[in-house]
Order: C-alpha cells, then sequence, then structure tokens
C-alpha cells in the first residue's frame, strides 16, 4: 500500500498538475470572456455615438463676436475673427510654439475660426477674449491660448482641437 | 474548546454551535495592547467609526437621491427640505467625509512619526495606503453627486487626468465617461461605484486588523512587547479610551453640522451643473489640496499627474527608504526635525493648492513639492545612515512604572 502510494504521488505529480494548469486556464479564458463584454458596457452607448450633427447658422454673429454652440454635448466656440486678429495668429514663428500649426491650416476662411471649447489640459472651458493673447483664458489652471486657440502659455499640451465641419452655404455650417 | 466558555446557558448554546463568544473574547479581552499607547493611538478605531457613519448615513440619503443626472441636483435639495432630517444625514455625510480625511491623516503621521511602517508592519502599512487611495476615489465620486457646478467640474478635471496616458488615454476616458464629455452617464455610474467602494473599504479594513493582529500594535517607545509586564487587555483599558476620543470626535462633528455645516463646503455646489461654463475658481475639497498643488506644481501634463501619483506611491516604498533601525521619533533627534519640516510641508501645499495657479504661488507650490520628495528620496535615507539615536530604553514596563517619558 505504502509502495502503491507513493508510486502514485510519483507519477499522479505531471497529472495533478495538468489539472491545476487546466483549471487556471479554464478560469482565465471565462474570465475574459465575461470580463471584456462587462468592461465594454462602460463605454459610450449606441445612441451617445448615433449623436447628430451640429448646423450653425453664420448670419447674426458680427464680426469681433463668438458663440458657443453644443456638438456631442462639448461646447463649439464660433468666433468671427477681425482684421486684427487673423493678423496676430498669422503673425507668429511657427517653430516656437508647442504645439506648431500653421493658422491657414487650422480655419477653412480666416474670418471664421471654429473650436472644440474644451482646454486640452484638463477639460475646463476657456474664457473668450481674455488672456495674454486675447484669444481664450482658461480660469482652471491658467492656460492662455491665441487668436487662432493654439496654447501659448500654461499647462495644457496642445492647441484647442479644430471639430470637423463644412460650409454648406456661404453663411452656414455643419459640424460633425 | 467551546463548550469550556464560561457564561449564560443561552451564551454557551449558541457558543457551541457558533463560537462568536470565543471569538470576541479572544479578539478584545485577550488581545493584548502595549500598556503606554497615547492619544494617537486613538484615530484607527476612529476612523472605523468614521466609515461606519458614512455607510449608515449613506445608506439612508440613497433612499432619497436619484442617481440621474435629471433629477440628481433637485433630489438632494429634496433631501434638505423636505426629508424628514434630511438635512441632519446630508451634513452628517458630507462633513463625515471631511472628519474622516482629518483622522486618517493624523493616523497616518502618527505612523511616520513613530515608525509604525517598519519592519514587521509593511503590510500593515501598505493596507492602510491602499485604503486611503479607495477613499480619496469614493469621496470623490461621492462629491460629485450632488451634480452641482462644482461636482460637475470636479468630475470633469479628475477623469481628465487619464487623458495624460500616452497614447490610450482618451479612449480610456471616453469609456469612464460613457460619452464624449461627463454627463448622465458618468453620474450614474459613480453613484454606482460610491455605493460599493465602502463595503471594498470595510473589507480592506478587514485586512488592515488582521495585519495588525498578526504583528501586534507598535507603540510610542517603537520597541517591541517583552511580555505580559508590557501590555494590557484591549478591553476594558482601550476600549474605554477609544470611547472617550469618539466622544470628543462626535463634539466636533456636531459643531461642525450643527453650527457651520458649509463651512468646507462651496457655495458654486448649490448651482445646478452646468457642462457650458466652468466657474472662475475651482478647488478641490480641502483634503485633496496638498495633492492638487503638486498636480499644478509642474508645468507639463503628463508630468503632473505622474508627480500627483508618485507623491502617494511614494509611502509604498517607504520602509525601504527609511535606514534607521529605530521606529519611534523620540529616539531620533535629527528625523525628529524633519518630520515636522514634512508636516509643515504638506499643510503649506494645501494652502498653495487653494489659491489660483498664478505669479508667486506657482513658485512656492513648486519648492514645496520638490522638498516633500526630497524628504522622501533623499533625506529619510540619509538620515538614516547618519543619525546617531539615542540609547533604547529596556523595556515599555520599566519606562512606564518610572513614569517617566524615557
Ligand atoms: C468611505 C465612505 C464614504 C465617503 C468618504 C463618502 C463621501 C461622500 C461625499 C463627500 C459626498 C458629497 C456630499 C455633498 O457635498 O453633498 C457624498 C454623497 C453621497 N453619498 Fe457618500 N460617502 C461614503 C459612503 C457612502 C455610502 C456607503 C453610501 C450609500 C450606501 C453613500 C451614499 C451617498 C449619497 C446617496 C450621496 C448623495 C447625496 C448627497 O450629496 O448628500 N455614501 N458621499
Ligand atoms: S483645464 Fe485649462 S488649464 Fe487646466
Amino acid at each position: 500500500m505504502a509502495e502503491h502510494g507513493t508510486a502514485a504521488v510519483h507519477t499522479g505529480e505531471t497529472r495533478r498538475d495538468f489539472l491545476y494548469v487546466a483549471t487556471a486556464a479554464v478560469s482565465v479564458v471565462g474570465v475574459g470572456a465575461v470580463g471584456w463584454p462587462i468592461v465594454d458596457s462602460m463605454n459610450p452607448t449606441a445612441d451617445v455615438l448615433a449623436l447628430a450633427t451640429t448646423e450653425v447658422d453664420l448670419v447674426p454673429i458680427e464680426v469681433g463676436q463668438a458663440i458657443t454652440v453644443v456638438w456631442q454635448s462639448k461646447p463649439v466656440f464660433v468666433r468671427h475673427r477681425t482684421d486684427q486678429e487673423i493678423a496676430a495668429a498669422a503673425d507668429v514663428a511657427i517653430e516656437d510654439l508647442r504645439d506648431p500649426q500653421a493658422d491657414g491650416d487650422r480655419v477653412q476662411k480666416p474670418e471664421w475660426l471654429i473650436l472644440i471649447g474644451i482646454c486640452t489640459h484638463l477639460g475646463c472651458i476657456p474664457i473668450g477674449y481674455k488672456g495674454d493673447f486675447n484669444g481664450w483664458f482658461c480660469p482652471c489652471h491658467g492656460s492662455h491660448y491665441d487668436t487662432s486657440g493654439r496654447i501659448r502659455v500654461g499647462p495644457a499640451p496642445e492647441n484647442l482641437k479644430v471639430p470637423p465641419y463644412t460650409f454648406t452655404t456661404d453663411t452656414s455650417i455643419v459640424i460633425g | 474548546m467551546s463548550n469550556s466558555y464560561r457564561g449564560s446557558a443561552v451564551v454557551r448554546w449558541v457558543n457551541d454551535r457558533l463560537p462568536i463568544f470565543t471569538f470576541l473574547d479572544h479578539q478584545m479581552r485577550d488581545y493584548p495592547a502595549p500598556r503606554n499607547l497615547n492619544y494617537w493611538w486613538n484615530y484607527g478605531s476612529l476612523a472605523l467609526v468614521a466609515l461606519v457613519l458614512q455607510i449608515v448615513t449613506g445608506i439612508f440619503l440613497a433612499m432619497h437621491y436619484i442617481g440621474d443626472a435629471r433629477f440628481a441636483f433637485d433630489s438632494v435639495e429634496h433631501i434638505m427640505r423636505n426629508v424628514n432630517y434630511g438635512w441632519l444625514l446630508r451634513y452628517l455625510h458630507s462633513n463625515g467625509a471631511a472628519l474622516f480625511f482629518l483622522v486618517v491623516y493624523v493616523h497616518i503621521f502618527r505612523g511616520l512619526y513613530y515608525g509604525s511602517y517598519k519592519s514587521p508592519r509593511e503590510i500593515l502599512w501598505w493596507i492602510g495606503i491602499v485604503i486611503v487611495l479607495a477613499m480619496m476615489a469614493t469621496a470623490f465620486m461621492g462629491y460629485v453627486l450632488p451634480w452641482g457646478q462644482m461636482s460637475f467640474w470636479a468630475a470633469t478635471v479628475i477623469t481628465n487626468l487619464f487623458s495624460a496616458i500616452p497614447l490610450l488615454g482618451q479612449e480610456i476616458v471616453a469609456w469612464l465617461w460613457g460619452g464624449f464629455a461627463v454627463g448622465g452617464p458618468t453620474l450614474t455610474r459613480f453613484y454606482a461605484l460610491h455605493y460599493l467602494l465602502p463595503f471594498v473599504i470595510f473589507g480592506l479594513v478587514f485586512l488592515h486588523l488582521w495585519a495588525l493582529r498578526t504583528v501586534k500594535s507598535n507603540n510610542p517607545l517603537g520597541i517591541d512587547v517583552r511580555g505580559p509586564q508590557d501590555t494590557v487587555p484591549f478591553h476594558p483599558y482601550y476600549t474605554s479610551k477609544d470611547y472617550f476620543g469618539m466622544g470628543l470626535f462626535l463634539l466636533v462633528l456636531a459643531g461642525f453640522v450643527f453650527y457651520a455645516p458649509n463651512y468646507m463646503g462651496h457655495p458654486d455646489n448649490y448651482i445646478p451643473a452646468n457642462p457650458m461654463v466652468t466657474p472662475t475658481h475651482i478647488v478641490p475639497e480641502w483634503y485633496f489640496l496638498p495633492f492638487y498643488a503638486i498636480l499644478r506644481a509642474i508645468p507639463d501634463k503628463l508630468g503632473g499627474v505622474i508627480a500627483m501619483a508618485a507623491s502617494l506611491l511614494v509611502l509604498f516604498v517607504l520602509p525601504w527608504l527609511d535606514t534607521s533601525r529605530v521606529r519611534s521619533a523620540r529616539f531620533r533627534p535629527i528625523y525628529k526635525v524633519i518630520f515636522w519640516f514634512l508636516l509643515a510641508d504638506v499643510v503649506l501645499l494645501g494652502y498653495v493648492g487653494s489659491q489660483p495657479a498664478e505669479g508667486i504661488w506657482i513658485h512656492i507650490g513648486r519648492a514645496l513639492t520638490a522638498y516633500y520628495f526630497f524628504h522622501f528620496l533623499i533625506l529619510t535615507p540619509v538620515v538614516g545612515k547618519i543619525e546617531r539615536p539615542r540609547p533604547l530604553p529596556q523595556s515599555i514596563a520599566a519606562v512606564v512604572l518610572k513614569g517617566g517619558k524615557a
């Protein structure tokens, strides 16, 4: 009996190891298979993803004025720039910028600057016509953006984002 | 074994089937606690009292609160105005959360002063840090629930910290939000997690106490217990002392709740959340201010987030950063001094965190942040090596019976 026992333990070792590995593997696959749907359930839902585009009529916005519209539950700034603002945005050494981008690459028509109004630092909404560059100033941790919405001073790493938009007529756009 | 338990027939009948009385005796009456514990040892049990208070008030708030962005703000006003004693439940819950942090911070600095993080208490210390992290997550998500302006923008700024993660940052943040910005789905999931996490904390507290029972309490002298002459039974000696401390704690809590219930809050949170306007001066609750100051001290997004995380994570490796084998600062002339410097540094960081991020405050914040890490990464190991500790006493009993402080 004793001999039989030790022999069993000896040869059984690899079989039992197999059982350990097999049960562990089944558990991992099982948890993984259930885990992904659980994790994914927290992602934006179908109705949120289907959120429509936003149309903006530009006629009422005077030169030197800006409005904020909502697109995909985010604020979007639509700013009718003055000639000085356009000139100031163009008159910048692009290499010196933290996030180098020419003003021309950020607008379709120079007088219309359209930006997602979310500070690229931690998501506050910057205040227009404020800050050292008269573009936007973010009150949360002091980021200054210029009249092209580019980050100039402060902790934000990137320029204010330009949303996808198209001019449907000369005086109206569709964002999204 | 169980039938050796003395007590009434009913007690014995129960104990024979579920030895709960034997267990309690073992944990309370037979648990030998060092006889020289001072009032700084009250804060552990106080933290447990605070946790229970949060859970009890929270469950009753949850019976009236609605975790839906359309109704959340109004439901909190409903609690304040219409629910019987709703104002009391809510003020106990919001002020209780703040005092919970105060208690836990004192508890941590107690550990720093008396070297409670050193061998053999490293895991006990680790579990403690995990508890603070879980508390921070819980309090943050709780603060979002009233869905006022501060709630909304706190949620925005804090969740955006994750956008600093390279490559996957934006995906992770959208996943946290359940949308393209903080919104209804965010509030509802925060509510679910805010309900869950305190019970996770409860489980962690259990592990914390399990580790404590294994390695036993440290004490103001920081020397090991040598025998029964060094200890007293936990119950009734420390239970009564803890009750006394609890009375004082409840007095302070009552002071806030009845006389200054909004003292630690921000008026902006009584304005309903508006995703289109950020308040001009947003500050977190006071218990997050030192960390907030560290976040803002670094002029780089990812760097700031890393520094803030590191300020807490450095505590995990503290047991190995401290090269001194003497636990209590009482016998460590240099460490004692740098301990108070660290405390002052953290308090000042908190003050800087409450100020706008401009001008001189930026520079002060940077200096204080640098000192914080200098303390842990440089001073602590070096002082441990060069300092000459004062001679340790023979035993706890020797010191206590002399009536001296050693
Ligand atoms: C670790 C324990 C807990 C902490 C630190 C904590 C913290 C907080 C904080 C800071 C608030 C915001 C208070 C305000 O400004 O109004 C809050 C709200 C809330 N908490 Fe908790 N909480 C805890 C446990 C719980 C539990 C266990 C529940 C439910 C079972 C709960 C339910 C609620 C509800 C319904 C609200 C919203 C109502 C209100 O704002 O007063 N909490 N919590
Ligand atoms: S969120 Fe704008 S500067 Fe931090």
